[in-house]
């Protein structure tokens, strides 16, 4: 698509962010910049970090603004950019737009309002309409949003009644070829309740601790957003963190220095929610294409 | 010597080898990547060489990459599909391609000769399948070995080929009779003009079956 070809999409984007800002100043969230390249991304098994000049771009904003609930600032959202190495496909393009919020004193199902909110204006602002109609399906951003659990879904879609560690690659297959086609029609779809063994930053259930209070949000089979109540202990914190570093070295892949200025903040953080949300994805959604290429003006090969 | 494109050979698949262009008797040891994968990879699984019909990344929440595949088995023909890691590793295919001439057909096998080394290699009839149609002795075409066995023969895009069998054709019929049925020396039945008459030479695309032109001898 050429660049003149693409200025209704983009002309569309900037009234998704424009209405995205709206809706999240009106509710006196504080909009923040942290930086997009730092010394310590978050160790996770499967994100890689991009180098830049003896430090890292930000894989996601996530370290920066706990460090800012832990500083006392409640409510915050950010529109940054994120890059993560070798991601690279019809919805992935490295170099990527999240829109990340966080809410001290909220849970994760709190975030699942927030988007149900948010979604609700931005469509109506830049469509008119919170009917979202996307290659072919209905999806009304303002009916009843289904929740469904994770054990639920693998249950209902693949037979699999999931163990409390499920095989990693077994669960990701599944997940990326049975589960999340079918999510999000007619209305999204709230995933949630994830094996904590997957969720390294999201804080374990009270009760159930092999499953975490981490939850992702689907429209039309396409992955929009993930959020959690955001881990709190700062010894359980650093084991998962540690546990992430030892799968990367295991993997052969690059281990990051240890984020200490993160893992020392966490006793001054407060019970808090955050949500990130592929702006990219949404943009995608709104416009009715399959193609992130078609939303960004200039991707990467 | 063996430069597929420049003979404007064209083999059942259609597709560049590798990537590269093979000298005959070097094979490529490259090992890919999943992240590699791409629609029309040749890779050796199980011994077999197979051929990336279609692909799809995903990267399902916070979960490792998926490199998902669907492949055909260059020999069989059956497909399959298969999700791969980023760390899973494959062979490429020990895919050769060679330029050979036609010799004969003994009543099971077409034989092919090597021009410079004289040798000789055999492939089976469901191998050559309905190009015999378009084979004649001494004809040049590029052979494409897996291993030591023929998986694939590539003929020349046009062949000049003697009509041994056809009725003249019946004039004042043309408004709907603008072809008439030819048997080649190849044994095989194509369509020309009406005005190509028996032991004339025509030009024959090898893809289709398709008259081009008559050709003078």
């Amino acid at each position: 698509m050429t660049l003149p070809d693409k200025a209704p999409f983009l002309t569309r984007r900037a009234a998704i962010f424009r209405a995205a800002r709206a809706f999240f100043d009106d509710q006196s969230f504080l909009e923040v910049q942290t930086p997009v390249r730092l010394r310590a991304p978050l160790p996770e098994r499967h994100i890689d970090a991009v180098p830049a000049g003896g430090m890292y771009l930000a894989t996601s904003p996530e370290p920066h603004m706990k460090r800012l609930l832990a500083a006392g600032y409640p409510r915050m959202y950010q529109i940054a950019p994120c890059f993560r190495h070798g991601e690279r496909g019809a919805r992935h393009n490295p170099e990527f737009t999240m829109l990340e919020w966080y809410r001290a004193g909220a849970d994760y199902l709190q975030l699942a309002t927030d988007a149900r909110a948010l979604l609700g204006a931005v469509c109506r602002t830049v469509l008119g309409t919170t009917e979202i109609v996307y290659q072919g399906a209905r999806v009304d951003v303002a009916a009843a949003w289904e929740f469904l659990t994770v054990d639920a879904a693998y249950q209902r879609e693949a037979g699999w009644l999931l163990e409390a560690e499920p095989d990693p690659f077994r669960f990701d297959c599944t997940m990326a070829r049975q589960i999340e086609p079918r999510l999000g029609f007619g209305r999204p779809t709230v995933l949630h309740d994830y094996p904590s063994c997957f969720c390294p930053m999201a804080e374990p259930l009270a009760g159930t601790p092999q499953r975490a209070a981490r939850l992702e949000i689907y429209l039309a089979g396409v992955e929009l957003a993930n959020g959690c109540s955001e881990r709190r202990d700062p010894r359980a914190q650093a084991r998962a963190l540690r546990d992430e570093q030892a799968a990367r070295q295991a993997l052969h892949k690059e281990v990051y220095p240890w984020p200490a200025e993160f893992v020392a903040a966490l006793p001054a953080m407060p019970p808090s929610a955050g949500m990130a949300l592929g702006l990219d994805r949404l943009i995608m959604l709104l416009c009715d294409t399959p193609r992130i290429d078609e939303v960004i003006a200039f991707v990467e090969e | 010597m063996v430069l597929i494109h420049e003979a404007g050979v064209q083999f059942s698949y259609g597709l560049p080898l590798c990537g590269t262009m093979c000298v005959p008797n070097f094979t490529c040891d490259a090992m890919y990547e999943a992240s590699d994968l791409r629609k029309g990879l040749k890779l050796q699984i199980d011994g077999q060489p197979y051929v990336v019909i279609d692909f799809e990344f995903t990267k399902p929440g916070k979960g490792a990459s998926i490199y998902w595949a669907r492949m055909k088995n260059m020999i069989t023909g059956a497909s399959f599909e298969r999700n791969f890691r980023s760390t899973d590793k494959f062979e490429e295919a020990d895919l050769v391609a060679r330029s050979m001439q036609y010799s004969y057909f003994d009543g099971q096998n077409y034989c092919f000769m090597d021009a410079t080394t004289f040798e000789n290699h055999l492939a089976d009839q469901a191998v050559v399948g309905d190009k015999k149609n378009y084979m004649i002795e001494n004809m040049p075409v590029d052979i494409l070995f897996f291993g030591e066995r023929i998986i694939d023969v590539g003929l020349p895009l046009t062949v000049v080929l003697k009509i041994t069998k056809s009725d003249p054709g019946v004039r004042g019929d043309t408004a709907t009779n603008v072809l008439k049925p030819a048997e080649l020396e190849t044994g095989a039945t194509v369509q020309v003009p009406l005005f190509i008459n028996e032991g004339e030479y025509i030009k024959i695309d090898t893809r289709t079956g398709a008259y081009i032109e008559r050709v003078k001898k």
